[in-house]
C-alpha cells in the first residue's frame, strides 16, 4: 500500500515536471511552470520521505532545510548578471551529489557481498531500503548495477571538476583563455581509456580502489575539457554541463532502480543537449570542435582589415538618435560586464516616449549563458515584446536609422560573411552594418575575446563610441530630448 | 613651417587654396599661415578675415614664394610660378603630371617637391584628401544648377489651375562622383532622372540615389574594382549597343548630363551629333568632360551654344570655379588634410614619408628626382567583387520532385533511425536482465518526452530553463533519502551532504527561476 503510494507521487512529479518544462514556451505560461515544477518537486521529496525503508527521518528535513535556507539566501542576493556562474556552481552540486550517492552504492554492494559470504541470513533480512534491494539482486543485475554505479559516478565527476572551473571562469576567478596542459586531447584520452581499463577490472571484482581511481581520472578529465574551452563558447559550455548533470541522475535512477529519477534525468540531459545544439548552431560550428577547444584550423590568411576606426563622443550619438525614427541596440557580454542594462533601459524608455520605434536584436550567443541578454533586459525592466531574435529582426537593419552596438564584438562581425578565412566564417551574425548608422559602445581598440578583427569598426557607416558601457549611456541620456 | 597661398592667376580661376578657417586649423598643427592680398577676394573671403584668423598678408606673388616653405595652390603652376619655387620648397596643388611633362621637368630642376592633389590614390585612409571627388561633387551639383537655368520648364511636375506642367526627364551619362551628385540634385529638384554607366556594380548607388539605371542586355561587362573604381573604355560592339540604347533615348530627354571620362584619355564620343537631332527644341545638355574634348561631338569648351534646332550645349570647364566659395571651402579642407598627413607630430615640422602609400602616391618630385609614375599602393582601393551565383529558378515541378525527395530522404533517415536504435534495444535485451529493461523503457521515452518538449521552449527563456533544469535535477536527492537510512555511517555522512547539497540546488534553483521570470513584462 505504502509502496503503491510512492509510485503514485512519483508519476505525478514527473508529469508535472515534463509540464513546467513545456511551460517555457511562452513568458506568460512560463510564471504557472515554474510552480509546476515546485509542486512536482515537494511532492517527489514528501513522497520519498514518507516512503518505505527510510531511517533518520530528521536528519534528512534538518538538511535540506538547512541547504534550502542557502540557497534561498544565495539566490535573492545573486545579480542577475552573476546568472552564468550561479548556474555553473549549482551543476557542480549535483555532479558531487551523485559521486557521493554512487560511493554509497559501491559501499553498500561491498557490505552486502561480505554478509552473504558470511551466510549470516538474519542480517540480510534485517536490512532495509536500499540495502534490501540489492541483497535481493541476482547476478546478472549485480553486474548492471556495478556499469551503473560506474557511469553514474563518472559523469557526475567529470560534472564537479567540470563545473567549477566554468563557475571559475565566468566568475573571473580563473583565466578566462583556453588553456591545455601540454599532450592536449591525448590526456584527455589517455584519462577516458583508463576509466575504461578501470570499469573492466572492477566489473572483474577488483575492488573498490579502481572506482576511486576512475573517479580521480574523471575530475582530471572535466577539469582539463573545460580548462581548454574559453571565451564566446561558454554558453555551450553551460549548457553542455546541464545536460551531464541530467545525465548523471539518470545513471544514479537506473543503480537505485528509481523510474523518477531516470525521467528527470532524461529530461534535464535532453534539455542540455539541445541548447547545446542549438547554440553550436548558432556558432556554426560543430559540437565536437567546441569541445576539443579553441576555434578550429583556418584555411588561409585572413582578409585584411583596411581604413580607420572613427571616434564620436556622446553629443553626436544623442544627435543621430534625436534625429533618427528607428533604433536597433544590440546588447552583449560588454553590457553585462559594465552593468549597464538599467541605463540602457532609461535610453530606451526616453526614446520610446518620444515615439522612436527601438528595438532590441539579441543573438543566440550573446552573453555567457542562452538567453542571458533577454534575462538581463527583462530585470531593467525592457518590455519582452521588443527584444527580437536574430532571425526576427535581421531583415530589418537596412531600414533601420541607428543601430546601437554595446559590448559585443563576434556575433556583429561582417567577416563571418565576407571572408572565407575567417575563423568564425560561416556563422550567422546580425547584419548591423546595413544600418544607416552604426555606434558601438566599446572600452578600447581591441579585438575582444575571441581576438578576430572586426572589419564593422572600419566601415565608413560606423563610428566608435568608446568608454564604459555604463558611463557611456549615462553620458546620452540627458542629451536626448 | 610657412604655409603660403598666392593668388590664382589662371584667367577665371576664382578658387583660392586656403580660408580662414583652414588657417586656423593648419595653425592648430603648429604651421604659421601666409596669403597674398586679394586671394580670396573673389571666393568672398577678404584680407581682413584672413588677419582675423592669424594669416600674415603679403603684397605680391614673389614675396609670397620667399616667405612659404609649403607653397598651396588650386591650379598647377604656370610657368612663372615654377620658376619662383626654390630648393627644398614644397608645392601642393592639382598638377596632372602625365600631362604636364615639361612643367614636371621645371620643378625638378628647381628643386622643389611637388605633391600633386590629382594624384592622391582612391583608397579609404585617402578619402579626406581626395580633392578630385570634392570637385567633382560640385561640378555634378553646379551643372544641374547650369542645366536648369537654361532650360525653359519646371523640373517637378505640377497640375495647377493654369494646366499641367509635366516633370523633366533628365539623363546622367557616367555615374561617378559628379554624376551621382547630378543624380541627387536633379532627384530632389523634382525631376525624372535616369543614369547611365559602364560598370554594372553602380546600379545599386543609381538606384539609391533615387534614380533610374539604364540597363544594357550584354553579357561582357566591367569589373570596376580592377581599375580602381575608375571606368576603362569599353569594346567596338559594346559601344554599338550603348549608342542605340541613348538614340531610343535622346527624343524624350530634355536634360542630358555626360560625365563620361577615362583616365589618362580624351572623353568618349557618346552623344552623337544625330542624337542632339533627335532632341526637343530647349533642350540642354551640359557637357562635364568639356575639359578632355567632351562626350558630346558639337560640344566648344569654355562656351554655351545653341544649335540650329533649339538644343543648348554647356561646354563650360569651370563649374567649381563657379561656386568659389564652396569649392574653396572643400579643396582647402583637402589641403589641410593632406597637410595633417604631412605633420604627423602636429608639431609644425613636415615630415615627407615616403614610405606612406599615400604620400608617396601623390608626391611627383622630390628630391631634385622625378618621383613620378608611383609604384602601385600597397593596400587595394576596392576589395575585389567575389563571383555571384545566382539562384537558379526552379520550376514548380522540379521544386515538387526537390519536395519528394527531401521527404523520402527524411522517411529513410527516420526509419533507419528506428531500426538501428530498435536492434540495439534488442541486442541489450538479450543480455541485459528484464528489471533493467524495465527501467531502460521508461529512460528512452523520457528522452523522447524532453526532445519534443524542449524544441518548443522560447530563445529568450533560455536562461530559466537551464535555471529550472538545474533545479530539477536536484531530483537526485532522492537517492540520498533512500540510502540515508543505511546502518553504515559513512554511507550515512555521504548521504547527508548530497541532501545538504542538493537542498541547497532545490530552494536556489527554483527561487533564481522565479525571480528572472517575475521580471519579464509585456510593454
Amino acid at each position: 500500500m505504502e509502496y503503491g503510494f510512492t509510485t503514485a507521487a512519483y508519476v505525478v512529479a514527473g508529469v508535472l515536471f515534463i509540464l513546467s518544462l513545456g511551460g517555457l514556451s511562452g513568458q506568460e505560461s512560463a510564471k504557472r511552470a515554474v510552480w509546476y515544477g515546485i509542486v512536482g518537486m515537494a511532492l517527489a521529496v514528501a513522497a520519498t520521505l514518507i516512503g518505505p525503508g527510510l531511517g533518520n527521518w530528521w536528519l534528512s528535513v534538518l538538511l535540506i532545510a538547512a541547504g534550502g535556507a542557502i540557497g534561498w539566501i544565495v539566490a535573492t542576493r545573486v545579480q542577475m548578471t552573476e546568472m552564468p556562474q550561479l548556474v555553473a556552481a549549482m551543476h557542480s552540486l549535483v555532479g558531487l551529489a551523485a559521486v557521493f550517492i554512487g560511493f554509497n552504492a559501491e559501499i553498500e554492494m561491498v557490505r552486502i557481498a561480505a554478509l552473504q559470504a558470511a551466510g549470516d541470513a538474519d542480517a540480510i533480512q534485517a536490512l532495509s531500503g536500499f540495502a534490501a534491494k540489492v541483497a535481493a539482486k541476482s547476478g546478472a543485475e549485480i553486474g548492471i548495477l556495478k556499469i551503473e554505479v560506474f557511469l553514474g559516478v563518472f559523469i557526475g565527476a567529470v560534472t564537479f571538476t567540470g563545473s567549477v572551473i566554468a563557475y571559475g571562469k565566468l566568475a573571473g576567478k580563473v583565466d578566462g583563455k583556453a588553456k591545455k596542459l601540454p599532450g592536449g586531447h591525448a590526456l584527455n584520452a589517455g584519462a577516458a581509456i583508463l576509466s575504461v581499463v578501470l570499469l573492466v577490472m572492477y566489473m572483474q571484482g577488483a575492488g573498490s580502489w579502481t572506482l576511486i581511481l576512475m573517479t580521480l581520472a574523471a575530475f582530471f578529465i572535466g577539469y582539463h575539457l573545460i580548462m581548454g574551452i574559453g571565451g564566446a563558447d561558454m554558453p555551450v559550455v553551460v549548457s553542455m554541463l546541464n545536460s551531464y548533470s541530467g545525465w548523471a541522475a539518470a545513471a544514479i535512477g537506473f543503480s537505485l532502480s528509481n523510474d523518477l529519477l531516470i525521467v528527470v534525468g532524461a529530461l534535464v540531459g535532453s534539455s542540455g543537449a539541445i541548447l547545446s545544439y542549438i547554440m553550436c548552431k548558432a556558432m556554426n560550428r560543430s559540437f565536437i570542435s567546441v569541445i576539443l577547444g579553441g576555434f578550429g584550423n583556418t584555411g588561409g590568411p585572413q582578409m585584411e582589415v583596411t581604413g580607420e576606426q572613427i571616434a564620436i563622443d556622446a553629443e553626436g550619438v544623442a544627435a543621430a538618435l534625436n534625429d533618427a525614427d528607428s533604433v536597433i541596440i544590440i546588447p552583449g557580454y560588454g553590457m553585462a560586464v559594465a552593468q549597464a542594462q538599467q541605463s540602457v533601459s532609461e535610453l530606451t524608455r526616453k526614446l520610446r516616449a518620444k515615439g522612436k520605434n527601438v528595438r532590441f536584436a539579441i543573438h543566440p550567443v550573446a552573453g555567457r549563458l542562452p538567453g542571458h541578454m533577454n534575462v538581463l533586459l527583462a530585470e531593467a525592466k525592457v518590455p519582452y515584446d521588443i527584444v527580437l531574435e536574430m532571425d526576427e529582426i535581421n531583415e530589418d537593419f537596412p531600414e533601420t536609422d541607428v543601430a546601437i552596438v554595446i559590448g559585443s564584438n563576434d556575433i556583429v562581425n561582417p567577416a563571418a560573411q565576407e571572408d572565407p578565412n575567417s575563423p568564425i566564417a560561416g556563422m550567422p551574425v546580425l547584419e548591423c552594418w546595413k544600418a544607416k548608422q552604426v555606434f558601438v559602445s566599446k572600452r578600447g581598440q581591441g579585438t575582444g575575446y575571441s581576438g578576430i578583427e572586426n572589419p564593422l569598426f572600419y566601415k565608413e557607416n560606423t563610428r566608435m563610441f568608446y568608454g564604459d558601457a555604463k558611463k557611456s549611456i549615462d553620458a546620452l541620456l540627458p542629451m536626448i530630448d | 613651417m610657412k604655409i603660403g597661398a598666392p593668388k590664382e592667376i589662371f584667367e577665371g580661376e576664382n578658387r583660392v587654396a586656403m580660408t580662414p578657417d583652414s588657417a586656423t586649423q593648419l595653425q592648430k598643427l603648429g604651421h604659421t599661415c601666409v596669403i597674398e592680398s586679394g586671394a580670396g577676394a573673389k571666393a568672398g573671403f577678404s584680407d581682413a578675415a584672413y588677419q582675423a584668423a592669424g594669416v600674415e598678408v603679403v603684397k605680391t606673388a614673389k614675396a609670397l614664394f620667399e616667405a612659404a616653405d609649403v607653397v598651396v595652390k588650386v591650379r598647377g603652376p604656370e610657368e612663372k610660378e615654377a620658376k619662383l619655387l626654390r630648393e627644398g620648397q614644397t608645392l601642393i596643388s592639382f598638377f596632372w603630371p602625365a600631362q604636364n611633362e615639361k612643367l614636371l621637368e621645371l620643378c625638378k630642376s628647381r628643386g622643389a617637391t611637388v605633391v600633386a592633389m590629382d594624384m592622391v590614390p582612391r583608397i579609404s585612409r585617402a578619402q579626406k584628401m581626395d580633392a578630385l571627388s570634392s570637385m567633382a561633387n560640385i561640378a555634378g551639383y553646379r551643372a544641374v544648377i547650369e542645366a536648369g537655368n537654361n532650360f525653359g520648364r519646371f523640373f517637378t511636375g505640377q497640375v495647377t489651375a493654369a494646366g499641367k506642367i509635366p516633370p523633366a526627364k533628365v539623363l546622367v551619362v557616367g555615374a561617378g562622383v559628379a554624376g551621382l551628385a547630378a543624380i541627387g540634385t536633379s532627384v530632389s529638384l523634382g525631376a525624372i532622372t535616369y543614369a547611365f554607366d559602364v560598370r554594372p556594380e553602380v546600379a545599386e548607388q543609381i538606384e539609391s540615389m533615387g534614380a533610374e539605371f539604364v540597363f544594357l542586355e550584354f553579357e561582357q561587362t566591367q569589373d570596376g574594382a580592377a581599375t580602381g573604381g575608375y571606368a576603362a573604355p569599353s569594346s567596338p560592339e559594346f559601344r554599338e549597343k550603348q549608342l542605340a540604347k541613348f538614340r531610343e533615348l535622346a527624343p524624350e530627354m530634355d536634360i542630358v548630363i555626360t560625365t563620361a571620362l577615362i583616365p589618362g584619355r580624351p572623353a568618349p564620343k557618346l552623344w552623337t551629333e544625330d542624337m542632339v537631332g533627335m532632341m526637343k527644341t530647349g533642350s540642354v545638355i551640359v557637357d562635364l568632360a568639356a575639359e578632355r574634348g567632351g562626350n558630346c561631338d558639337l560640344t566648344v569648351p569654355d562656351q554655351k551654344i545653341v544649335t540650329d534646332n533649339g538644343v543648348t550645349i554647356v561646354g563650360y570647364t569651370d563649374f567649381p570655379s563657379r561656386m568659389a566659395a564652396q569649392a574653396s571651402t572643400l579643396y582647402s579642407t583637402n589641403i589641410r588634410h593632406m597637410l595633417t598627413d604631412l605633420t604627423p607630430k602636429k608639431d609644425g615640422v613636415i615630415d615627407h614619408n615616403m614610405e606612406d602609400d599615400v604620400i608617396r602616391g601623390a608626391t611627383v618630385t622630390h628630391q631634385g628626382a622625378i618621383t613620378f609614375p608611383p609604384p602601385p599602393p600597397k593596400v587595394q582601393a576596392i576589395a575585389a567583387a567575389k563571383p555571384k551565383e545566382k539562384p537558379k529558378e526552379l520550376t514548380p515541378e522540379e521544386r515538387r520532385a526537390q519536395e519528394v525527395a527531401a521527404f523520402k530522404k527524411q522517411t529513410r533517415d527516420q526509419v533507419a533511425l528506428l531500426a538501428g536504435g530498435g536492434a540495439l534495444v534488442l541486442l541489450a535485451g538479450l543480455f541485459a536482465p528484464a528489471s533493467f529493461m524495465a527501467h531502460f523503457i521508461v529512460f528512452v521515452l523520457a528522452c523522447f518526452v524532453g526532445f519534443q518538449v524542449i524544441w518548443n521552449v522560447s530563445h529568450s527563456l533560455h536562461t530559466p530553463l537551464m535555471a529550472i533544469t538545474n533545479a530539477i535535477s536536484s531530483i537526485i536527492i532522492l537517492g540520498a533519502l533512500m540510502q540515508i537510512g543505511s546502518g553504515n555511517w559513512l554511507v550515512i555522512i555521504l548521504a547527508a551532504l548530497s541532501v545538504f547539497m542538493a537542498g541547497i540546488n532545490i530552494f536556489g534553483g527554483f527561487l533564481v527561476t522565479r525571480r528572472m521570470l517575475a521580471m519579464f513584462q509585456k510593454s
